[in-house]
This record gives C-alpha cells, sequence and structure tokens, in this order.
C-alpha cells in the first residue's frame, strides 16, 4: 500500500478527501475536546451556555481540587487508588483471559480429545451474551464464593466470554502443518512448540486483544457497582456516575469534567501508543 | 464500661482516627447519595465513628436510588444484606410489604433501651414511614417537599409584582401566560418530577384521593388509581394547553428541569425544597412560594415529603442493632439534624432541630427555607395525605410519565392519558400483588 | 481438515479446564438460574415464590410493549449498523486517497473507541441537553424546536448519533485494512478501461469489501443490541414514552426498576436464544473465511 493511493486519485479529489477526513476527525474527537474543555472552565461558565470552545483559566485550579482531594471527598477514596483498582481490573481480565482462551484455544487446535466438539461449544456458546442480561444470578454466584469486594470478584465473570478464544483459534488454524510436523521431527513437545513458535507468531494478535480486552475491562460499569461494597474497591467510572447528580444535590460539573478526563485518558493513551500493533493484530485475527 | 473508660475510648479514638478499636462492630450503610450529598455521608459517618469507639458506620455508595434499592435486594436474596440501606421515597411500598425482611425502626430502637418519642418528630414525615398502626418502619434521613421558586427579575420585566409568588394553579397559569405573552422570558413555567409534584402532592395537598384503600394505605381489597377524576384531568389539561406554545415546558421525568430554571428560561418552577443549594449557587434573583393548590379541592392540607429513609435489615446480630439505634440516635440530634438541615437543604426530622435552626435565625437570613416545613405540619394528615403506598409505586410512575409525554407531545388529551393511566397502572397493581 | 496434532490424552483437558470451569461456573450456572427464574412468580425479597411454567413467556410476548420494544430495536440496531459502518466507509475510501496525515486521521478517529458506554451517554446528554447543552444552543438558535425530552424521533437520532459515534472507530479500522487488502493491478485495470472513479468504487471495490462489510454487519448489530445499554441509560432512559426502550433495556429496567422478576427473567432467555442464533451465524460464517483465507 505504500503506492499511490487508490489509482487516479487526482490533486482535487486528494484535496476533497482532506475535507471529508478533517469533518471526519472533527465528529469524532469532537466530545473528547469538548470534555477536556470544559474541564478548563469554572461551574458557573458550564452551566451558562454556550460553553466557550477555547480552553479556560480554571484548569490548574479544577485539576488541583479534583485530585487534591475533591474527588476523594465525593467518592470517599482517593483518585489514585481509583485509578489503581481500574488499572487492575482492566490488566487482570486482558492478562487472565488472553491466558486462559489461548490454552484453550491452543488444545483444541493442536490436539485430538474426547469430547473435543462438545467443549467446543460449551465454550462458543459464551460468546456473546453480555453480563448485564445475566447479572442477578451471576451476583448470587459470587457472593457464595465469598467474592463480593474482591478483585476476583471484579475480574472472573467478565473472562466467561468466548471472544479471545474464538480469535485465537481462528489464527492458530491458520498456522501451517508443516511447521508443527518440523517441530515435531526435532522432539518438540507441546511445552516447547508452543514457547518457541506460537507465542513469537501470536504477538500481535495478543497486543491487538491486550488493547480490546484493557478498554473492555477500564469502561466496565454496572458489574465493578454490583460487586463492591466498599468504597476503596470502586472504579474511576463508578466514582464518575457518583458524582453527577441531576436530583437534589449540585453536581460538580468543572471535577466531573476532570474525572471524566481521567477515566478516558488511560484507555485512549493504551489505544494510542499501541495502535499500530493493535490495528495490525485485530484486522489480521479477524481475517 | 464505665463514664471514665467511654471517654478516653472516645478520646483515643479521637487522636487514632483511623486505627480501629478492638471488638468493633462494624455497620454498613448502603446509600444513594451524590455531589455534595456524597459528602455529607461521609462526614456524618466519620463523625459518629470518631464520637465513640464500639460501632464504625461505613457508608457505600450503590448507585441511584433505584440501583442501591436493587443491590440491596439482590444482596438480601443472597444473604448478604446490608445493616442500613437507603431507599427512597417510591419504594417505600416495597419495603413495607417485605415483613421478614425488614426490622422496623420503632422496634430497633426501643429493643436497644431507647426511649422512642414520636412526637419529638415531624408529623408529616413520620406519618409517611409509618405502618397504619402507626409503628414507624424507617428512619426519615433525607426529607424535602414540593415548593414554588420564581424568578423576581422575570416578574419585573413582565409587569408582575416580584414580590407576590403564585398561591393557586390558576395563579401559575395566567402569570406563566403574562410571561409568555409580554416577552419577559421564552417560557412562563417549568415542573422537575410530574409525578410526585403533579399527581402524588397535588391530591394530598388538595386532599383528594390519589387511590382506593386510602392511596393503598389500608390493607385489604387491591387499591385502584383515582387519579382521572376530573380535578387532575383539568389539572393537566390545562399543563397540555400551556405547553402548547411553550409556556409551560417540559424538562425531564426526575429533576432535569431544573437547568431550565437556572437558564433563565422560565419564570415559575415548581421543584423539591432539597433543589435549592443549586438556585443559590447560581447567583440568581429568586423568590419562593409554597405549592400551589386548587380551588376546586379541598386544601391546602399539608404536601408528603419526598427523599428517602433508612431502613433496618432483618436477621441481624443484637449487636448490630444496637449499634444501628446508637446511630440513629446520634443522627436524630439536634446538632447533627441542623447540620444535615442547613447544608443540604434536606428537612430536619425532628421538632428539636426545627426549632434550633428557627432560633439561631436561620430562616431569617435564609427566606424560604421554612416554607417546606410549614407546608409539611400545617395540618394533621388527613387518608389523602398520608402519602400513597402502591406497592410498585415506581413501575406506576414510569407508566404515568410515559402518558404525560405522550400528552405533552400532542398525541392525546389529559383524559386520555389520565384513563390510559389508570387503566394500565390498575393492571400493573394487580400484577405485583400476585392476583 | 487434516490437521496434525499432538498425542497427549490428558494435556489437552487440562488446557481448557480454566476456560471451562470459568464458563461453567460464571456463565452456565448463572443461566441456568435464570431459566428457573423465568418460570416462577416471586416477590422482590424472594419471600415468597410460586411455579407458573411458561406464563412469564406468554405474556412477555403478549405484552404490547414488548412487541414495540423489539421494533424499536431493530430499528435502532438497522440504523446504528448503517450509519456507523456508511461513514466509516467513507472515511475509509478517503484515508486511501490522500498521500500525508494518514496516521495522523487515523490516530484522531480511534479515541471514540477508548470511552466508556457510561461516559460517552454523559457526553451526549451534556452536549445536546435542551436547556445547558452547548450543541443544543445552536439548534435552538437556528429555530429548530430541539426537545429528545418529547420528541421521540429526535430523542432515538440523539441515541443513534452516541452509539453510531462511538462505533465509527472500529468500522474504520477495519475498511482501511480491506481496502488495502485489494490488489491494485484489479483497479488500474479497470482505471485503463475507462471506468470512472464512482463505477469503479461499485463494481470492484465494493464487492470486494463484502467479507469485511459482512463481518462488520454481524459485530455491529451485537454491538447495537447490546453494548449500547449504558448509552440509552445514560441519554434518554428508555424515554420519551417508550420510544427509545431496546430489549436489553427492557430486561434491565423490568427487572430492576419494576421489580418483574419473572417477566425480566424470560426476557432474559429470549435474548439467550437470539445470541446464540448470532453466534451459530457469526460462527458458521467465520468457518467458511477460514476455509477460504
Amino acid at each position: 500500500m505504500a503506492d499511490l493511493g487508490m489509482v487516479g486519485s487526482s490533486k482535487r479529489s486528494r484535496v476533497v478527501a482532506h475535507i471529508f477526513l478533517i469533518l471526519g476527525v472533527l465528529i469524532v474527537a469532537f466530545p473528547i475536546y469538548y470534555v477536556v474543555i470544559a474541564s478548563t472552565h469554572t461551574l458557573q461558565t458550564i452551566l451558562r451556555p454556550p460553553l466557550p470552545l477555547l480552553p479556560g483559566a480554571e484548569g490548574p485550579a479544577n485539576y488541583g481540587e479534583a485530585i487534591s482531594g475533591g474527588i476523594g471527598r465525593i467518592g470517599g477514596v482517593s483518585v489514585g487508588r481509583l485509578l489503581a483498582n481500574t488499572a487492575i481490573v482492566a490488566v487482570g481480565i486482558a492478562v487472565g483471559k488472553i491466558i486462559i482462551s489461548m490454552a484453550s484455544a491452543y488444545a483444541m487446535v493442536f490436539f485430538r480429545f474426547p469430547f473435543r466438539m462438545a467443549c467446543f461449544w460449551l465454550i462458543f456458546i459464551t460468546l456473546m451474551l453480555p453480563v448485564e442480561v445475566r447479572i442477578m444470578p451471576t451476583y448470587k454466584v459470587m457472593v457464595q464464593l465469598h467474592l463480593i469486594d474482591t478483585y476476583a470478584g471484579l475480574i472472573l465473570p467478565l473472562i466467561a466470554s468466548a471472544t479471545a478464544t474464538l480469535l485465537f483459534r481462528q489464527f492458530f488454524m491458520t498456522i501451517p502443518n508443516e511447521l508443527l510436523e518440523a517441530a515435531r521431527v526435532d522432539g518438540a513437545g507441546p511445552w516447547r512448540f508452543f514457547k518457541d513458535i506460537l507465542l513469537p507468531l501470536s504477538t500481535t494478535n495478543i497486543a491487538a486483544l491486550f488493547v480490546i480486552l484493557f478498554i473492555y475491562g477500564w469502561t466496565q460499569y454496572l458489574w465493578p457497582l454490583l460487586v463492591t461494597n466498599s468504597n476503596s474497591m470502586n472504579t474511576i467510572v463508578i466514582a464518575l456516575r457518583k458524582m453527577i447528580s441531576f436530583a437534589d444535590a449540585d453536581t460538580p460539573w468543572n471535577l466531573v469534567m476532570v474525572t471524566a478526563v481521567l477515566a478516558i485518558l488511560p484507555p485512549v493513551l493504551v489505544v494510542v501508543l499501541m495502535q499500530r500493533w493493535f490495528v495490525k493484530g485485530l484486522v489480521e485475527t479477524e481475517k | 464500661m464505665n463514664n471514665l473508660n467511654m471517654l478516653a475510648a472516645s478520646l483515643a479514638a479521637l487522636t487514632l482516627s483511623g486505627m480501629a478499636a478492638q471488638a468493633q462492630t462494624d455497620i454498613s450503610w448502603w446509600h444513594a447519595m451524590t455531589g455534595a450529598n456524597s459528602e455529607v455521608v461521609e462526614k456524618i459517618a466519620s463523625d459518629f465513628n470518631a464520637s465513640q469507639s464500639d460501632y464504625k458506620i461505613n457508608p457505600v455508595f450503590k448507585g441511584t436510588y433505584p440501583e442501591t434499592l436493587n443491590a440491596g435486594i439482590a444482596a438480601f436474596r443472597a444473604g448478604q444484606a446490608p445493616d442500613i440501606i437507603q431507599v427512597f421515597d417510591v419504594g417505600t411500598g416495597v419495603m413495607m410489604g417485605a415483613e421478614g425482611a425488614v426490622m422496623p425502626v420503632a422496634d430497633v430502637l426501643t429493643n436497644a433501651g431507647m426511649t422512642f418519642d414520636k412526637s419529638a418528630y415531624l408529623p408529616g414525615i413520620v406519618a409517611y414511614y409509618s405502618k397504619p398502626d402507626g409503628t414507624m418502619l424507617s428512619f426519615p434521613y433525607n426529607s424535602s417537599s414540593p415548593i414554588t421558586y420564581y424568578n423576581k427579575d422575570i416578574f419585573e420585566k413582565a409587569g408582575l409584582d416580584p414580590n407576590t409568588p403564585p398561591e393557586t394553579w390558576d395563579d401559575v397559569w395566567s402569570m406563566a401566560k403574562t410571561i409568555k405573552e409580554s416577552g419577559a422570558a421564552p417560557c412562563g413555567y417549568t415542573s422537575t418530577w410530574l409525578t410526585w409534584i403533579h399527581l402524588e402532592n397535588f391530591a394530598a395537598w388538595n386532599d383528594v384521593p390519589y387511590a382506593t384503600q386510602g392511596n393503598g394505605l389500608e390493607p385489604g381489597a387491591t387499591p385502584e388509581l383515582e387519579i382521572n377524576a376530573p380535578i387532575f384531568v383539568n389539572h393537566f389539561q390545562q399543563i397540555a394547553d400551556l405547553a402548547k406554545d411553550g409556556t409551560f415546558k417540559y424538562g425531564g421525568r426526575t429533576s432535569e428541569a431544573k437547568q431550565i430554571f437556572l437558564a433563565g428560561e422560565c419564570g415559575i418552577f415548581t421543584e423539591s425544597s432539597g433543589g435549592l443549594g443549586d438556585i443559590v449557587k447560581s447567583g440568581m434573583n429568586y423568590g419562593i412560594g409554597q405549592l400551589p393548590y386548587d380551588t376546586d379541592g379541598n386544601g391546602p392540607q399539608n404536601t408528603i415529603p419526598g427523599g428517602a429513609s433508612l431502613w433496618v435489615m432483618g436477621g441481624k446480630s443484637d449487636e448490630t442493632y444496637k449499634g444501628v439505634a446508637a446511630f440513629f440516635d446520634y443522627l436524630s440530634q439536634p446538632d447533627v439534624q441542623e447540620y444535615l438541615h442547613q447544608t443540604s437543604g434536606y428537612l430536619p426530622v425532628t421538632m428539636a432541630a426545627y426549632e434550633a435552626t428557627k432560633e439561631s435565625g436561620f430562616y431569617d437570613e435564609n427566606p424560604g427555607r421554612e416554607t417546606p416545613i410549614t407546608q409539611m405540619m400545617g395540618k394533621e394528615p388527613t387518608e389523602n395525605s398520608k402519602g400513597v403506598r402502591l406497592p410498585n409505586l415506581p413501575q406506576i410512575r414510569d407508566i404515568e410519565n410515559e402518558e404525560f409525554e405522550k400528552m405533552l407531545s400532542g398525541d392525546q388529551t389529559a383524559q386520555q392519558a389520565l384513563d390510559n393511566a389508570v387503566e394500565r397502572g390498575n393492571a400493573a397493581i394487580k400484577e405485583a400483588m400476585g392476583q | 481438515m487434516n490437521r496434525a496434532t499432538f498425542p497427549h490424552r490428558f494435556l489437552p483437558w487440562l488446557l481448557v479446564l480454566p476456560q471451562l470451569l470459568i464458563s461453567l461456573v460464571f456463565f452456565y450456572w448463572p443461566a441456568l438460574q435464570a431459566m428457573w427464574q423465568s418460570t416462577l412468580k416471586e416477590d422482590p425479597f424472594g419471600l415468597s415464590s410460586k411455579f407458573v411454567g411458561l406464563e412469564n413467556f406468554r405474556k412477555v410476548l403478549s405484552d404490547p410493549a414488548y412487541l414495540n420494544s423489539i421494533k424499536v430495536t431493530a430499528f435502532f440496531s438497522v440504523v446504528t449498523a448503517f450509519l456507523s459502518m456508511s461513514i466509516a466507509l467513507l472515511l475509509a475510501v478517503q484515508a486511501e486517497k490522500v498521500l500525508r496525515g494518514k496516521a495522523f486521521y487515523r490516530t484522531l478517529m480511534i479515541w471514540p473507541y477508548a470511552v466508556a458506554p457510561a461516559i460517552a451517554g454523559m457526553l451526549w446528554l451534556f452536549m445536546f441537553n435542551p436547556s445547558f447543552g452547548t450543541l443544543a444552543w445552536p439548534l435552538r438558535q437556528m429555530g429548530i424546536d430541539w426537545d429528545p425530552l418529547l420528541n421521540s424521533g429526535q430523542a432515538m437520532g440523539l441515541v443513534i448519533a452516541a452509539a453510531s459515534w462511538k462505533q465509527i472507530s472500529y468500522n474504520f479500522l477495519f475498511f482501511v485494512a480491506g481496502l488495502q487488502a485489494i490488489p491494485k493491478s484489479l483497479i488500474e485495470a479497470a482505471a485503463i478501461d475507462g471506468a470512472g472513479s464512482a463505477r469503479r468504487f461499485w463494481t470492484i471495490v465494493f464487492p470486494l469489501l463484502a467479507p469485511t462489510t459482512f463481518f462488520l454487519l454481524v459485530v455491529n448489530s451485537v454491538y447495537a443490541l447490546f453494548d449500547t445499554f449504558g448509552i440509552i441509560h445514560a441519554v434518554t432512559g428508555g424515554g420519551p414514552g417508550k420510544a427509545t426502550e431496546t430489549l436489553v433495556y427492557k430486561v434491565y429496567n423490568d427487572g430492576y426498576n419494576n421489580f418483574l422478576l419473572g417477566s425480566s427473567a424470560a426476557q432474559s432467555v429470549i435474548l439467550m436464544a437470539i445470541v446464540i442464533t448470532l453466534t451459530a451465524f457469526q460462527f458458521k460464517y467465520v468457518e467458511r473465511k477460514v476455509h477460504y483465507g
């Protein structure tokens, strides 16, 4: 694709393309720009339309207040703890799901064993059912297993889905038979084949999945709300929700905007910084 | 424990704050307070914890009111119920129906050896959270009552007297029209919570029934809605007519309309007394009046509280109940109530706190803060004004809101909207009562 | 398919065990409980419960509100999928044309992917709130009677816009990759034959993108069905009336706010059936693709 793009792309059509793309970026990035701008204004400015579209002077004050205790005062726990919790949950879900799904995909592609297809279907039916739909009974299970207010409780149920397994299975099936045969001729067992051949080949897929799952974990709301009873186990999205009140209390919108920026920033950074692998892996796995 | 020990212990707790004393009983308190009110919860809890060393209250935010109630129910079903749970006004019927799952607050207090004097509490509030036989079931934590706010600048521009708030609904309609026609503001009147203010409180304030069986309070036959009586239909037809040219502006099902009023778009506004904080902060030149009444009704009688109360869950240890009682006792103290009342805009629940606030000159400095209280204590509550106690009030409100929205967008008349609400609502009540 | 394998007997079991266990404990067991719940009539606290067989299903399927919700869901999903995919395709085609700034555009385009639905909903609500929303203000200055609280069309428009917005990034990435995989020689040949650029797109590029498009169609339908819950919850709460109450939102609302546990569980079971059908459908399709690819 290093060539000149689409054939016949004249100068004029390239200008038109730029215009479209700039418009597209404006639409797509505007809400995020907007929240960043809003986080630099006073509460009064935010609530009196229209909001200026340029940064205000209150940025340092808002961020200072939010981080030095504004969020903690409302949420009952420091913003550092909130971010750490969210990061633990997001990384836990990403790493946990990658490990268990690689293992099961490996077994299903490179081994023959009784009830292989049964296992396969048992796992694949779980593909897309969101946790919201089975949330109450799942909650009961968590209580029975004493997983309320634990990181395991926040992480494990969200690992129970087959998306990643499906993706690894797809990828493993594209590995040529010759590779495995050659490895076996060399006397490599399942572990060495996995470690020396499969793992290096899977790095882009792992990176892509890591990004997808990290974001999935970071953005959870309903589940963390239900399985945490202690403020110190809250995530940043819950803290944000806690600050917004359309009812009797006044909402400190300037602090809400700061919290929203803090809640959006880490996953955006992960996506942007890892975009090369993410995009490559995403597209390759889905092919 | 003698007094000296107690003093030493509380001193220790104060100085070594954060260090848990031995054999402390933990008490969980699930709540739905957001924003500034969440700060109040954290402060009350930590002050209580610092004031003694036997019990430790742990407040936990569990989302919105419905989310908190559901989390509590899910936890109860899983055998993990919290000790105290904050349940919003409309959830009261749900909790009352769950005998065995909850422990009446009156029992908690008397079992712990405290004398429970009902007359110490504001009558309108206690009536709402009590059984028909008078047993207080839950502890009113945050109560509010709907009042009228108006923008004095808009009133002046429209040629209305800025010191005369509307007294009746007819006043509201005519003043709203004047505001709109004079161009003083793009809209004359808006309101939050149509269901709570224009049905539940409208019925109580005008002393007309909302439903049969004493609004569902009396056991026996299945209650049926009576909100399609002519007085309601006329009231809503007025709103629907005013909505056509924007004289009335709809803001949403809950408190969203407050933003319309704050933006200076509407001259008159009915909203919970709890919404005062934002209006004060906005720097608007506002005035306050009591909730308007309908001249065709039998009022003004008394308003019914909104907000939420604290329920104590059943099946806990005696030690826990003692701690809960100690906490409620602490909450009832005049200075705590004063703090709660003056910081949050919610009503004080005890007469003593009300009197103390009055004496401190707070109401002279903050005119209008007394209106929601006097509205609620003026008269002995009647059968129509003790509150609405349907087992599925949240669902009924949903149905009513859906019908209002169809009415306000011009798809149906007030008569049709209220007839539909009654029909759908009665079916839902029957279903909920297991028939 | 003839795949070379390792001869071990127990190792594979050990490898699938973690995933199987987690699926059984956190998926199958709760799902079975939901099925059991769907045959009961219970009060919220579970203090009394009665077996009613398929009564809940009968009630759900004959409830006009449920049928309305199906219609709402279908409309919402189709429009959201169509909108987010066509905008993404348009932008991806433009991105193929430009010589410079491709990486810059892509970087800015993928941001919304990282935003939590609950936060996205809040943002859109804030921007378009009729009384203080920054973007509602110009609408009203232009004389548009912007009132998503009462106007069901506008409410639907708002949730569709928010939901599509979040999904454009994902679709964009796939279309860019799909476009890059199309052999340039094919397009060149068509250009030599004198086909105009619009014709080249519709007769060559678009058909060759079909696998990507089809894959995205499935992904986007699932997204619109389930993952938009947070957005609808934050933006409209299903209103006005029941104009934006999708199936998943209804499961939540009936179970959470209205305490109709049996009905809500029955709706969950119906949704599970829909999901399993969709999964089988996608699986079949993905299998075929692997064959070719």
